[in-house]
């Protein structure tokens, strides 16, 4: 199960997943796993308004950075501070423990417009 | 990540073992090398602890013969290989004339008018390229590049010794740091084992002829493997050296750094006779530098990498050369280059990531030394060929 159905992607290697009117984002496991050992992960502030396709943060591996974006717009409701301390939580658990920022959608139809596991499967295999 | 089919590009003969053992290749300098095999971290830790078998086959050779040689090398390296014995190796720089650096290399003396010229695979070319200019007008010198004949491991960790003396016919605790041994058999290929490195580890750098490397890496990951040795990738190799403060070319070896700015100076002979980039490198001693290459260790959460500015106050004083995460510190580190009225242990710096200044603070260097082993060998923190 390296791509759950139940989740939407993007093509940028970030997924969401609908839990009530939030969703929670993390990066995929293909992302993980061309990015290597993640030894720091930067994450906005809870309240920040986002917009679809806008870089939220940052997940540094040991050889490089790279930027995270929204896969859709909203208010960030929470972000996953555990990962300050277990960085490597994206590397072990991308669609658990890993997960990076949950945001309260503006408008919940913008996940339609997102990759689903098998379109987003075809796109990296 | 470059997933697109390589094209022109070099492959070291054990590309396909590599590709068996599910390494993730990159290319560098040129060539499709491995950057992994299974974590950096994990191969980082096992270089520290136990033993990492390293492909860096990737590495040029050239190699300077005739009765001119030593002339030769003289006059295009800033160290001094006349007081090299057979047998023994020195780590140097070799500069422009206004001083920059063109490169870094181990020079192994193989006889008095034989020397092996081990230099980046970057600048194999270019360096022999610039070593047979500076021998025009000279009488019996010859350069040759045996890139080709040569493949390299390099076999790094605290166990090295462990690992590599069962396999070989010759005793190994007699090559001391800087030095080789030719003629010696590993597994009954015919090597020369060097006892140097890039990672601040014991460890040795073993050539062989490319036909027999894949026997050799073979061999020597099954010999070590009751020893914890693993395969190690270009990562690894990075963090080692930098956690070691070994410069790199590219980052702090560069034509616009010159070797006492980037804390080489013991390896600038001034009063060995002249030698290209002589008159500079007097002038910037004489004068002093004008920037000096520090260690930075963050002290606000953030990753200084290669290129981010250091600022003091609101003012950009210098660049990071490296950085990143140090496995083995566990902190995040950086080499920078910095104007020398900011270069002094208490300055307050800062590192420009992303937009934000971060607090960092100066840390002498190297960031990391291996403890001395009782069995006698010399600390390292001193650069030996570069990556």
């Amino acid at each position: 199960m390296m791509y759950p159905e139940n989740l939407r992607y993007t093509k940028e290697h970030e997924w969401i997943r609908l839990e009530g009117g939030r969703g929670v984002v993390g990066v995929t496991h293909y992302a993980q796993d061309q990015l290597g050992d993640v030894v720091f992960v930067e994450l906005p502030e809870v309240g920040r308004e986002v917009r679809a396709g806008e870089s939220f943060g940052a997940v540094e591996s040991v050889k490089s950075v790279s930027d995270v974006y929204a896969p859709v717009s909203g208010r960030v409701v929470a972000v996953n501070e555990a990962l300050a301390d277990a960085p490597e939580q994206v590397n072990r658990d991308p669609y658990g423990q890993g997960w990076l920022i949950a945001v309260e959608l503006n408008d919940p139809s913008e996940i339609a417009g997102l990759l689903t596991a098998e379109q987003y499967r075809a796109l990296v295999e | 990540m470059n997933m697109e089919p390589a094209t022109g590009l070099k492959r070291t003969p054990l590309y396909d073992l590599h590709r068996d053992m599910g390494a993730k290749i990159v290319v560098f300098a040129g060539w499709e090398m491995p950057v992994e095999y299974t974590s950096i971290l994990d191969e980082h830790r096992a270089v520290r602890e136990r033993a990492g078998l390293f492909d860096v086959s990737h590495m040029g050779e050239l190699e300077v013969s005739g009765p001119g040689a030593l002339d030769l090398v003289q006059r295009v390296i800033t160290n001094d290989a006349a007081r090299l014995e057979d047998g023994r190796a020195l780590y140097t720089p070799m500069c422009r004339e206004d001083g920059g650096c063109l490169d870094d290399m181990l020079v192994l003396r193989l006889a008095a008018d034989r020397y092996l010229l081990v230099v980046n695979a970057a600048n194999t070319e270019s360096d022999a390229a610039w070593i047979a200019k500076a021998a025009e007008g000279m009488a019996g010198v010859e350069v040759d590049d045996r890139s080709a004949e040569c493949a390299l491991l390099a076999l790094q960790g605290p166990r090295a010794p462990d690992i590599l003396q069962p396999v070989s016919d010759l005793p190994l605790a007699s090559i001391p740091r800087f030095g080789y041994q030719g003629g010696i058999r590993v597994a009954g290929v015919p090597c020369l084992v060097s006892r140097t490195g890039y990672t601040g580890e014991d460890g040795f750098e073993i050539f062989c002829h490319p036909d027999m490397a894949p026997r050799l890496w073979t061999v020597l990951l099954e010999a070590g493997r009751p020893h914890g040795l693993v395969p190690a990738g270009l990562g690894a190799r990075d963090t080692l050296r930098l956690e070691a403060a070994l410069p790199l070319y590219g980052h702090e070896l560069r034509e616009d750094i010159n070797p006492l700015e980037a804390r080489l100076g013991t390896f600038v002979k001034l009063d060995k006779g002249d030698f290209i980039g002589r008159e500079a490198l007097s002038r910037a001693k004489a004068e002093g530098v004008r920037r000096r290459l520090i260690g930075l260790e963050m002290v606000e959460r953030g990753v200084p990498r290669h290129g981010y500015p250091v600022v003091a106050g609101d003012q950009v004083v210098g660049e990071v050369t490296s950085g990143g995460y140090a496995p083995t510190l566990e902190r995040n580190i950086a080499l920078a280059l910095v104007a020398a009225d900011h270069a002094g242990p208490d300055a307050e710096l800062k590192v420009r990531i992303r937009g934000r200044d971060l607090a960092a603070r100066v840390v002498p260097l190297p960031f990391y030394r291996r403890e001395r082993r009782a069995a006698g060998q010399s600390p390292t923190g001193t650069p030996v060929a570069g990556g």
